[in-house]
């Protein structure tokens, strides 16, 4: 395991300084790239003049209000599907086919109907998480042992404790599994809605430093972007793992 | 020491419910499942009539697929039938898991997220068991099961034995006056069977709780109980009830007696030609 980790660590390093290499003495012109040194001094310089705070913050509370807004209504639609198969039937096409529609072509009809704020944006981030967290927790609820539901009745649970206690721990799995990909989709649905029409955000400021030609900052926000997004999924991931291990299944 | 008198006061209940004597009874039982896909209607059971003494160990055999775990779950309130009544103590079952019964089923129901301590914990606390209680009842259920030393280990880290038992210990620890088991065993190998055997006997005599046992081992049925019920194939009924005989300390050494050899062979003679039709049921089914 440990020689594997410093095999893909190398992997990741060799890349790094062949870039940095081919920046550096113009094998690729900086108006393309520029090496990742420059990158890491860009956007420590960015995050100490405080210039991306507000920026940061509002890309960050607005994919956590998409993935907050996805969870619970997932779970709860999930919930629902699950306990009506006829309702599941009718709906499942939709559920099936919904990532084949572009939902960003609604984009427009958003900021028509709630303005040009910070609303559209959370919309289409919910939108783009919601039916994975839908389709992760139905997984969940359908891999619940019948057992388990017995059990429950056994020891006079009501639908409500059932669900609570029994149900949504025997799916935590499935769950969470849910809540990593409603958060990857909601981070790509925030900051492309950011970059096409938007008056701030992380996205926003991506978008701006393209068209003024400001690669320094155009790459350090982009590289902040990929370290804030690392830090999360190694955060879930390790919970994940904290969750696997002590249910053997590591 | 609380621990102890409350055994004592539940042993105090048996006898007065000794009066009733029927602690269980069941009477013109029939149960049709109807197919969804539009096929032939199923008669899973009966008609049938049963009648549990209070404080027996009684154990179901039958062919494959005759409705024994179906007639569990009549008993445990967990299914309607669909003619017929159900009354324990005295009282219809319908619609609902009736207080004092406890069900161990053949498959793991342990709950993989919590650890041993806080399975067995897990109904008390929905209970509302006062907790000094609890925690009491808890110990003894841990210490009659032999899960003392996995109390903090979760079910994942137990062998399927192992797991049964913290089922075992989970149901043990409300108290039931009627445990129901649906070949809890099953899964098990054969020394573990009769080790497993015998905790229930003792487990039997310390509670004086009403057994159901549902098993497909006759050996099994032979050892433990005071009566055993043969059930036929498909629409299941009983064709015999055998009294054993056995005193109330059993243990898995009858197994070598004389009439344990008779008793076994009994229960097969009877169930031979019901397993063939059973055979020759699940056959055309394909």
């Amino acid at each position: 395991m440990n020689r594997l980790m410093r095999a893909r660590l190398l992997v990741v390093a060799a890349i790094l300084v062949v870039l940095e290499f081919a920046c550096r003495t113009g094998l690729i012109s900086s108006y393309s790239l520029i090496p990742p040194s420059e990158m890491v001094v860009a956007m420590i310089e960015m995050l100490r003049s405080g210039e991306l705070t507000a920026e940061i913050l509002q890309t960050v509370l607005a994919v956590f209000i998409s993935v907050a807004a996805a969870v619970v209504v997932g779970i709860l639609v999930a919930i629902v599907l699950h306990s009506m198969p006829r309702l599941r039937q009718a709906i499942e096409p939709v559920l099936v086919t919904y990532y084949s529609i572009p939902i960003f072509v609604f984009y427009p009809l958003f900021i028509v109907l709630f303005g040009l704020n910070d609303v559209p944006k959370v919309v289409i981030g919910f939108m783009l998480a919601v039916v994975t967290m839908i389709a992760s927790t139905l997984n969940g609820l359908d891999r619940v042992p019948r057992v388990l539901r017995k059990t429950g009745r056994v020891l006079h649970l009501s639908r409500m404790e059932t669900i609570r206690e029994v149900v949504l721990p025997s799916a935590a799995l499935s769950v969470f599994n849910g809540v990593k990909l409603a958060i990857a989709h909601a981070f790509v649905g925030v900051l492309a809605a950011e970059f096409i029409l938007s008056t701030g955000g992380l996205g926003y400021q991506i978008a701006y430093a393209f068209h003024d030609f400001d690669n320094r900052k155009m790459y350090g926000i982009m590289l902040l972007l990929l370290i804030i997004v690392a830090v999360v999924n190694a955060f879930l991931m390790g919970w994940e793992r904290y969750i696997r291990q002590r249910r053997g299944l590591s | 020491m609380i621990a102890q008198r409350q055994t004592q006061k539940s042993r105090l209940d048996v006898i007065v419910n000794d009066r009733v004597d029927a602690h269980v009874k069941l009477s013109g039982i029939t149960q049709v499942f109807r197919s969804q896909t539009g096929g032939p209607a199923i008669e899973a059971l009966g008609p049938l009539d049963l009648t549990l003494k209070t404080g027996e160990f009684f154990s179901v055999v039958g062919p494959s697929g005759c409705g024994k775990s179906t007639l569990l779950e009549l008993v445990a309130g967990l299914t309607r039938p669909t003619t017929g009544e159900i009354l324990i103590d005295g009282k219809v079952v319908q619609g609902g898991v009736p207080d004092g019964v406890g069900v161990v089923f053949q498959e793991d129901a342990s709950f993989p997220w919590l650890t041993v301590w806080k399975n067995i914990m897990f109904g008390l606390k929905r209970r509302g068991v006062d907790p000094t209680i609890a925690n009491e009842r808890a110990e003894r259920a841990l210490e009659l099961t032999g899960l003392q030393a996995f109390r903090d280990a979760y079910p994942s880290q137990l062998s399927g034995g192992m797991r049964q038992r913290v089922c075992i210990a989970r149901t043990l620890v409300m108290e039931p006056r009627l445990i129901l088991l649906d070949e809890p065993f099953g899964a098990l190998d054969q020394q573990t069977r009769l080790i497993m055997g015998d905790e229930v006997l003792n487990l039997w005599r310390a509670t004086g709780a009403t057994v159901m046992l549902i098993t497909h081992a006759l050996d099994e049925a032979a050892m433990l109980s005071d009566r055993v019920g043969i059930m036929s194939a498909r629409p299941g009924h009983f064709i015999e009830i055998v009294e054993t005989g056995w005193s109330k300390d059993r243990d898995s050494r009858i197994a070598s007696s004389e009439k344990f050899g008779s008793l076994t062979a009994h229960l097969w003679s009877k169930l031979r030609d019901e397993s063939i039709q059973a055979t020759r049921q699940s056959e055309t089914k394909k």
